[in-house]
């Protein structure tokens, strides 16, 4: 398996996967192993992106020639 | 001095036609704003107009309330044409409207049916078109004003279910004749741009007119051109604004929308507890299946230890050897003795013994000899004496008749 960091969707569709695999019970019992640390692995870095993660606001808008600009949300005001 | 007193129905008599008299009473356009409506049993509709100092009481007959394009509702502006009179009955003043329009924009409802149906027979609002919402979107665009409450309630419940999303504010006006230009043009902005997984655009609730931007045609195809799927998130329930009709998913609000956008990482961590714990039982079971089935192959012996096995084997068979052998041993006694005589009689039979006496044996192409049909006229045959062997040739083969004996040599 590629040591490519996954993205949290690619983590938990991966992670359903060998979940599957695991209940199905046909994989030969060192197979098993391998998929339930990888599974395993997977779900501590989908917790860890829940736990770490925090918000990002700003506001975006286009530059005269169409181009992305990004500036700070202001503190709300009604 | 006699003062006239008047009967209630006398005032109200008088007062109806002074009313009635008047030449601008007897047909005018009021505007205001619909409160205290009623439909009753009848078909009539009782309702007021009221602006800012006072209101005025309102009936429409059924007769003239079926010319009606729309259903009055407390809160909208309307103009209604009608007379004032008075109703005796109860003495008051009323205006008794037979035609009403929505104040404002001419015939709001109107455009829209008319909108509505032109868009859905091109097929704006079709399902098959409808793209799915991203699962777990990673960038979040916001078109909406980036004041008031709508924009901070969206932010502040993203934030509460699903922190991993970024949220861009992409500010825009959503009231107003300049708001639909400005909303179909941040949504085909976001689109070239590609700089989200997912639009929420909307507003919060409002009047009829507040929220006619999305109501707009130019808004609507924005929407249905977008690539990246589209949440509209506009007013309250029950407001349904064309937006609605073509966006890939509808929210009665926008703090509604800011649910439909996201997963809640309260139910994300369960589910990630729950296929942990699923993973586990089904690995611990796969471990029981295969310790059980070791356990049933060690219960046959011989694979265990064999050595155990043929230890046992070896014990078995030497008490049975011990309960033979009392037996064993008279009947090896007896043996020996037959065996003894056995062998004398043996030995005078034997072959090489019958040899001595005078026989000989003869053996020929097709084995020993011994009929007649065993040797053909010309065979070689070689005949074993006691003492050694003769080759010779047979010449001729006669068969004895039947019932003699055997002819033995002489001196037997």
């Amino acid at each position: 398996m590629a040591a490519k960091k996954l993205t949290f969707e690619e983590a938990m569709a991966r992670l359903e996967i060998i979940v599957g695999l695991l209940e199905k019970g046909n994989s030969p019992l060192e197979e098993a192993m391998t998929l339930f640390e990888e599974g395993t692995a997977l779900m501590k870095q989908c917790s860890k992106a829940l736990d770490q993660a925090e918000q990002k606001v700003s506001k975006l808008f286009p530059a005269g020639d169409g181009s992305p600009v990004e500036e700070p949300m202001e503190e709300m005001e009604s | 001095m006699k003062y006239p007193v008047y009967s209630v129905t006398q005032v109200n008599e008088h007062v109806k036609s002074l009313l009635d008299m008047d030449t601008a009473l007897s047909g005018l356009f009021v505007r205001g704003e619909v409160s205290n409506y009623k439909l009753y049993p009848s078909g009539h509709h009782y309702f007021s107009l009221k602006d800012p100092e006072g209101s005025l009481r309102c009936v429409m007959f059924r007769r003239d309330a079926m010319s009606l394009r729309f259903r009055p509702q407390n809160g909208m502006k309307v103009i209604a044409f009608g007379r004032v009179s008075v109703y005796p009955r109860d003495g008051a003043y009323q205006l008794y409207v037979s035609t009403m329009t929505p104040d404002g924009v001419g015939d709001l409802h109107a455009a829209f049916e008319a909108l509505k149906a032109r868009l859905e027979a091109e097929g704006l609002f079709d399902e098959a078109h409808k793209k799915e919402l991203p699962r777990y979107p990673g960038r979040i665009a916001l078109v909406t004003s980036p004041a008031g409450a709508a924009v901070r309630d969206m932010i502040r419940i993203l934030g509460a279910r699903w922190p991993m999303a970024e949220v861009y504010v992409v500010p825009c006006r959503v009231q107003g004749a300049e708001a639909p230009a400005e909303i179909a043009g941040a949504i085909s902005w976001v689109n070239a741009q590609d700089a989200a997984d997912l639009i929420i655009t909307g507003r919060g609730g409002g009047s009829m007119e507040d929220l006619w931007c999305f109501n707009d045609e130019g808004v609507a195809r924005a929407i249905y051109a977008s690539r990246i799927p589209v949440i509209s998130a506009v007013g309250h329930e029950p407001d349904v604004t064309i937006a609605d009709y073509v966006a890939d998913a509808r929210a009665s609000t926008p703090s509604n929308g800011a649910e439909l956008a996201v997963p809640d990482q309260n139910e994300q961590y369960g589910a990630l507890r729950h296929m942990t714990r699923r993973m586990g039982k089904a690995v611990e079971r796969q471990l029981g299946e295969s310790r059980a089935r070791l356990e049933r192959m060690g219960e046959n012996r011989l694979l265990r230890d064999p050595m155990t096995w043929v230890e046992d084997r070896r014990m078995l068979l030497d008490r049975q050897q011990e309960r033979l052998g009392y037996g064993l041993r008279a009947l090896l006694e007896r043996e020996r003795r037959d065996a003894a005589r056995l062998a004398a009689s043996l030995d005078a039979l034997s072959p090489l013994k019958v040899l001595g006496r005078g026989y000989t044996i003869a053996k020929g192409p097709r084995g020993i000899v011994g009929a007649v049909g065993d040797v053909e006229a010309g065979d070689e045959l070689e005949l074993r004496v006691s003492d050694g062997s003769i080759i010779c040739e047979a010449k001729k083969k006669m068969k004895n008749e039947k019932g003699s004996r055997p002819v033995l040599p002489e001196g037997l």
